[in-house]
Parts: C-alpha cells; sequence; structure tokens
C-alpha cells in the first residue's frame, strides 16, 4: 500500500478521535438548547471550572486562599490532604449541581419566557462571572491533571499496524494517541447512558417534554425549575468530563475555556438539539479539518483546521440550515 | 511657643524645597485571562524588584519608585487604554509586555516622547536606534534567539543537510522567526520545514503527526501560552527527543514543560537571562520584601524564569533611570531624560555584581544607533526530576551578518512609509 495512502488512513483515524473531543464540549451545548433553548456560551468556562474544581480538590488546596490570606494576613494554601480521584470527581460532580442549582436559582429562574437573546447575554454575563470566581477561588496557574488518564502513542498499535507498510522503512504503524482512545470510549458511554436516560427514566421523559413545549409539559405537572437544574447538572457533568480530557492533554489552564470554539462548528453542521448529531458532526468536523490539512495544508501553507471547520460548517448551513440532525422548524402562518 | 516656631520653620523649609515627585514605570501587566500564567511572574518580578529598591536604597538616586499596574488581559485595545490612562501620571517608560501591544504603541509613544522597552519581542527592526528613537529592545531579540538556535545546533555538529522544522504560533509574533531561518538555511544548508499552529494551539495533532513522517533532525518552536504546553506533550507522546525540542524565550517557562510531567525532561529553550534563583539578590527580595509582607501577588513566583524576567526588565529600567540622572543631574527625570540614560546604558558584569546578579545576563551597550545590544543567546534546559531550568550553554553571538541587513531592510521601509528622518545624525 502507498506510503501517503497508510498516512491518509492514520490521519482520518486521528482526526475521528479529534472529533470525539469536540463532540465532548459540543454535547453539554447541546443538552442546554435542547431542553430551554438557550445557547449556552458558558459551556467552555464551565469545562474549565469544572477542571479547576476537581484539580483544587485533589490537591487539596483551600478555595479563595489568596482573599482569605490577604483579607485576614494568613499563609493558607493548603489543607495538607490529598483526595483520591474518583473522590474528588464525584466531589466536583457535587459542586456542578450546586452551581446548576445557583444559576437555576438566580439566574435563569427570573428570565423564563424572555427573548432568547436575553438568556443568551445571561450566559454571556455567566461566563465572566465563572471565570472570575474560578481564578479567585483556584489561582492563575497551570496545573497538572493528574486523574492517571494514559498518555502518549499506543505502542501497541503502531506495533501490530507496521505490517501494513509491507516493509516500506518510511511507515512506522499508525500513531494514536491513548488518551484519545480513552476519550472515544468515554464518550461512547456517555452518549449511550445520555440517550437511555432521557429514553427510559421519568426525569428524562420529563426533560423531553420540557424540551417539546415547555408550556404543555408545565400543565401536566413537570417542574420546569427542576428539569432546568437537571439539565444544567447534566451539561456540568459533561463539561466536567471534556475538562478532565482536554486538561490532560494541555493542563489545566484558563485557555481551557477556548474549547468552546471548537465546539461552535460542530453545532452548526449536527445540529443544536441533537445529542447524535453533536457526535457525528464531531467526527466529520474532526475528520475533514485533519484530512483538508493533509491533502491542502502544504500547499496552503497550513494552519488549515480552525478556517477550514467553519468553511465546512457553513457549507452544510447552506444546505441544511438545521443541520445534520436538527429539528426542522416550520412556522405556518 | 518654642516648639510652635519649630514646627513653623521646618515647615517653611518643606514648602521652599522643591518636590520630588515619585518615579513612574507602569507595568502593562496580566493577570487574568487565559495567559495569566505567563502575564503574573513577570508583573510580581517587576513590582518586587522595584519594591526593593524602595526599602533597601530608598528608590533610585533617593527617589523613590512607584509601578503603576494597569491589566490588560493581554489585549492589544486594553493595553492602549493602560497606556492612554496612565501616560499623564508621569510615565518614564513602558514594557507593553505584548508584540500586539507594542506594535500599537510605538507610534504613540514616539510621539509623546515616553520610550517603549520591549525586551525580547515586540518590532524586531526597531533595535535600529536611528529609526526607532523611543524604541529599545535590547539585551536580544526574535531573530537572535532564530539565530541562536541554529548557533547552538552547529555548535553539537554539522547541520548542513539537516531537516530543521519550525513550530510557531500562527500570527505575526510566530512568523518573525521565517525570515532569519530562511536566510540562515540558505547560509548553512539546511532544510527547513514550517508548520503554522492556529491561536489558540490547543489543537495541534497534525503539525505533530507531520513530525513524526518527516522526522525532523531538530524543531524549534516559537509558541505561546497554551500552544506550548500542548507541543511539548505531543513531541512527548510521538516520543520525539525532547533533547532536539528547542523553544524561544516565550516557550521555556515552568509553565510549560509542568503539564507533561516526566516526559518533558530534557526539553531546552533559548534565553537572554538567568534562571533559578541562585543569585544574592534574592536574598535581599526575601529579607526586604517578602519578611515586609509586600511581595507582589501571592509571592509564590520568586525564581521562576517568567519572575526572573521581570526582575531583569526592571533592574534595566532603574539602571537606565539611574544613568538618566546622571546625565541630568537630577534625581526627578522626565520621560525624555529617561530616553537618554536608556541610550547611554552600559550593563558591565561588575555593575551586575554589584547588584546581586553576577552572571545573570550579558554585558552590553546601547547607542544611539543600536537600540538592540548585542543579541547574546543561551541555552538552558529542563530537568524534570528536579524541576528546575539550567544555563547549558552561555551567552553566545548571534549571526549579526544575516540579521543586520534584516534590520535595516526592515526599519528603512517603516521609515520611508511613515516619512521618519535619521535621529543619530
Amino acid at each position: 500500500m502507498p506510503t501517503d495512502l497508510l498516512y491518509g488512513a492514520e490521519v482520518v483515524l486521528n482526526g475521528l478521535m479529534a472529533g470525539v473531543l469536540y463532540a465532548l464540549v459540543a454535547l453539554g451545548f447541546v443538552l442546554i438548547y435542547k431542553a430551554s433553548g438557550i445557547f449556552n456560551y458558558a459551556q467552555g468556562v464551565m469545562a474549565l471550572f469544572a477542571a479547576l474544581t476537581l484539580v483544587g480538590i485533589m490537591e487539596g488546596q483551600v478555595p479563595f486562599s489568596h482573599l482569605i490570606n490577604a483579607a485576614f494576613g494568613t499563609d493558607i494554601h493548603h489543607f495538607g490532604w490529598h483526595v483520591p480521584a474518583f473522590a474528588a470527581i464525584l466531589l466536583t460532580l457535587a459542586v456542578m449541581v450546586g452551581f446548576a442549582y445557583l444559576v437555576q436559582r438566580f439566574v435563569f429562574r427570573h428570565l423564563v419566557g424572555q427573548e432568547p437573546i436575553i438568556l443568551f447575554m445571561a450566559t454571556i454575563g455567566l461566563a465572566y462571572f465563572l471565570e472570575g470566581v474560578g481564578d479567585l477561588m483556584w489561582g492563575s496557574e497551570i496545573k497538572k491533571m493528574a486523574v492517571g488518564l494514559p498518555q502518549g502513542g499506543s505502542l501497541w498499535v503502531e506495533e501490530n499496524t507496521q505490517w501494513l507498510g509491507f516493509g516500506n522503512e518510511d511507515f512506522y504503524g499508525f500513531f494514536i494517541d491513548k488518551l484519545d482512545m480513552v476519550a472515544t470510549v468515554i464518550a461512547v458511554v456517555l452518549v449511550l447512558a445520555l440517550v437511555a436516560f432521557s429514553q427510559y427514566t421519568k426525569q428524562g421523559r420529563a426533560m423531553r417534554a420540557v424540551a417539546d413545549d415547555h408550556q404543555a409539559a408545565l400543565s401536566v405537572g413537570v417542574s420546569l425549575n427542576f428539569i432546568w437544574i437537571l439539565v444544567w447538572s447534566l451539561a456540568g457533568f459533561v463539561a466536567l468530563v471534556a475538562g478532565i480530557m482536554w486538561g490532560a492533554k494541555s493542563g489545566v489552564q484558563f485557555s481551557l475555556s477556548l474549547i468552546a470554539l471548537k465546539a461552535l462548528p460542530v453545532l452548526m453542521l449536527g445540529g443544536f438539539t441533537s445529542i447524535p448529531g453533536a457526535i457525528v458532526g464531531g467526527l466529520i468536523i474532526g475528520v475533514g479539518e485533519k484530512l483538508f490539512e493533509f491533502s491542502f495544508g502544504p500547499m496552503l501553507g497550513g494552519a488549515t483546521e480552525n478556517w477550514f471547520a467553519y468553511v465546512l460548517a457553513l457549507v452544510f448551513l447552506v444546505f441544511r440550515p438545521q443541520g445534520l440532525f436538527g429539528e426542522k422548524i416550520i412556522e405556518r402562518v | 511657643m518654642k516648639m510652635k516656631l519649630g514646627t513653623m520653620a521646618v515647615a517653611a523649609v518643606m514648602a521652599a524645597s522643591p518636590v520630588m515627585a515619585d518615579l513612574v514605570f507602569p507595568s502593562l501587566s496580566y493577570r487574568t485571562g487565559p495567559y495569566a500564567a505567563g502575564g503574573i511572574p513577570f508583573a510580581d518580578g517587576y513590582a518586587d524588584y522595584m519594591n526593593l529598591l524602595n526599602a533597601r536604597d530608598g528608590g533610585i538616586g533617593g527617589v523613590m519608585t512607584n509601578v503603576l499596574e494597569c491589566e490588560t488581559g493581554y489585549n492589544t485595545e486594553k493595553g492602549v487604554e493602560c497606556y492612554e490612562s496612565t501616560k499623564g501620571q508621569g510615565a518614564l517608560v513602558y514594557q507593553p509586555l505584548s508584540t500586539g501591544i507594542t506594535y500599537q504603541l510605538i507610534p504613540k509613544a514616539t510621539a509623546d516622547g515616553i520610550p517603549i522597552h520591549s525586551m525580547g519581542y515586540g518590532r524586531t527592526s526597531a533595535a535600529n536606534g536611528d529609526v526607532f528613537s523611543n524604541v529599545f529592545n535590547y539585551p536580544a531579540n526574535y531573530w537572535n534567539g532564530a539565530s541562536g538556535a541554529i548557533n547552538y545546533l552547529m555548535s553539537q555538529g554539522d547541520i548542513a543537510g539537516k531537516k530543521i522544522a519550525l513550530v510557531y504560533h500562527n500570527s505575526a509574533y510566530g512568523k518573525e522567526p521565517i525570515r532569519t531561518l530562511e536566510e540562515l538555511a540558505k547560509k548553512h544548508g539546511f532544510e527547513l520545514t514550517l508548520l503554522p499552529v492556529d491561536h489558540p494551539g490547543q489543537e495541534q495533532k497534525s503539525q505533530w503527526l507531520q513530525i513524526r513522517r518527516e522526522k525532523p533532525d531538530n524543531v524549534i518552536m516559537y509558541g505561546w501560552g497554551v500552544m506550548n504546553q500542548v507541543a511539548v506533550q505531543e513531541a512527548a507522546n510521538i516520543r520525539y527527543p525532547m533533547e532536539d525540542f528547542i523553544g524561544i524565550w516565550w516557550s521555556g517557562s515552568e509553565n510549560d514543560v509542568l503539564p507533561a510531567g516526566d516526559a518533558a525532561d530534557g526539553y531546552k529553550a533559548l534565553t537572554f537571562h538567568g534562571v533559578g534563583n541562585d543569585f544574592p539578590v534574592f536574598a535581599d527580595i526575601q529579607k526586604y520584601v517578602v519578611d515586609a509582607g509586600n511581595a507582589a501577588g501571592a509571592g509564590d513566583q520568586i525564581g521562576t524564569v517568567l519572575y526572573n524576567r521581570g526582575l531583569y526588565a526592571a533592574m534595566l529600567a532603574a539602571e537606565a533611570a539611574k544613568t538618566a540622572q546622571e546625565i541630568h543631574g537630577t534625581g526627578d527625570i522626565t520621560p525624555a531624560m529617561m530616553r537618554d540614560g536608556m541610550e547611554a546604558l552600559e550593563i558591565t558584569e561588575a555593575k551586575m555584581t554589584a547588584l546581586g546578579l553576577p552572571g545573570f545576563g550579558p554585558e552590553f551597550n546601547v547607542s544611539c544607533e543600536n537600540h538592540g545590544g548585542p543579541g547574546l543567546i543561551g541555552m538552558t534546559q529542563w530537568d524534570a526530576s528536579a524541576k528546575t531550568w539550567s544555563l547549558i550553554n552561555d551567552f553566545a553571538a548571534s549571526d549579526m551578518d544575516v540579521i543586520q541587513p534584516l534590520i535595516d531592510e526592515d526599519s528603512a521601509a517603516y521609515a520611508s512609509e511613515n516619512n521618519i528622518a535619521s535621529s543619530c545624525n
């Protein structure tokens, strides 16, 4: 098999894995938009906040320590203990549920019935507020995400795919990052769990009812407040998973909030209301941008991935404005 | 009655003597936003050194220093706002701490007669003082860095016929070394591959898969922020030898290597100043600043690479202010006098030793024509087990035969576009 073709296949594989990571971020947007019609600008910052909280809890960091030290002249930074990763993840999840409650109680409860643009503006404010709180709570330094995820290319895959080159010394076997493989498994489990939750549980069905028509859902006794807290909690959970995966790649730092930029073309392509759409959109964007860079990047000076993802999404928008899996809105007059 | 007369006499003397204003050094810092991890240590180092001068020496030449900190968030528009809001408060010299902000401030500060010191960043051709009268970028610039990396590789063996890849931030900053490296590739016969990474650089799989396929002998990186951490991790993922991977000084702090853990061991970075805290000045900072409860920020950045850079920038600003005071015979200097001091700055080893910074940086002189210094570049290496950077190659000359014509060409174009007459003749 020609080496270029083999490396093209490697690019496709890695594109699929990258797409899964994009989809993890996009999922959070979809959950909230589907249930409440809110485009949550703060989703990227939620991933950052969740990752910061997780690492802070694991390392036994005292929240708001800089503030406490400045106010009281103390010099405390750590509790002196380390929390195991699994327990820290559960505690972080509790924090994200608390965050969901506060968001519902103090922001969106007062904005029910407002125009979508007002709700969107509220999430912009929320994003900046949460970023500031995260900074005050846990500090700005870059932290290592040490939850035991594997790092580096898989030697097993590399060694067991070398034969594909049929002795060609220019082919070293496929490279696949072990972290990406774990992310793929987690994303599949996450999507299956979310689909099962929404299809087979009472709360899930209530969530879908609110998504379809929140006034009709209210009339049959579904609590809108509870459903919104539930949805924001689920989005917080998805943000935590995305924060762990992206944080493991780059360290936990404030740039994590920018991963939301990677989710936008995925949403445009997959649709804002479909969980499978987020996954398929992520995969198409991941493969598309990597393959384009591999094929045409050298001719165009490289760095094509960011803009190509949006061009691809725009092309889909022209022919299918609601995205691949989005609901077609028909307004009768 | 005697007491009252005495008090009145002291008050009369105080009223008659000239008022000594503080020496104002604005610090355009970024303690928030995506780049805060890099901005905080620099701002802390800058502020701590100025505080040290106040506490230990009573300021500079008997006049206290005042650091005016303004938060830019590494945002060019906010940086310009900071400049506009602080320039009227007696600002002596600006450290924009961002190439984008520097580009915006060059014409403004020149018109206002306030000097800029863009140390190791900004517009490289500002080294030509004949065109850029108010801009200084000593002791080294991006092009010195590119040449320093190639010189270092040549000191390790012949590079003719070798493949060198440049992984760079796809911005004006990241593109700075390309021209220099292309000229050096022609001169020394190596093959240069350019690999741009779009902002912010969280996803670099394509670039590192290409490196894995093409197996360059060395990778040079001009990155910033999250791009650095991801690049070091991706290099580790494909098992690229860390000792063959060299970052510019903005890709060579603790922030850039700690997230990758042991995998970052052996990674190298260029530098124009010392690393670590094994210098006498740090004992003074502990005694006069930290123990007195005046440490900037959380006080937890002392001795890190970027803290040292901030401290070095403050030291160079203070020495230029001293020179200005000596030239003009007054402690209360103006921005124009500060500019004169910067242009007459001489940094000798004896001076550095007296300041508690022996061997911390290269010796250099600034002149009207040369605002960039000699461009001496050192090499550092990361030890992941000790979590320390070490200087493994002393400050060495860069290839000015290649760099100077590029500086002359670029600055001449700027002078022509902006109708700037020679300021040195």
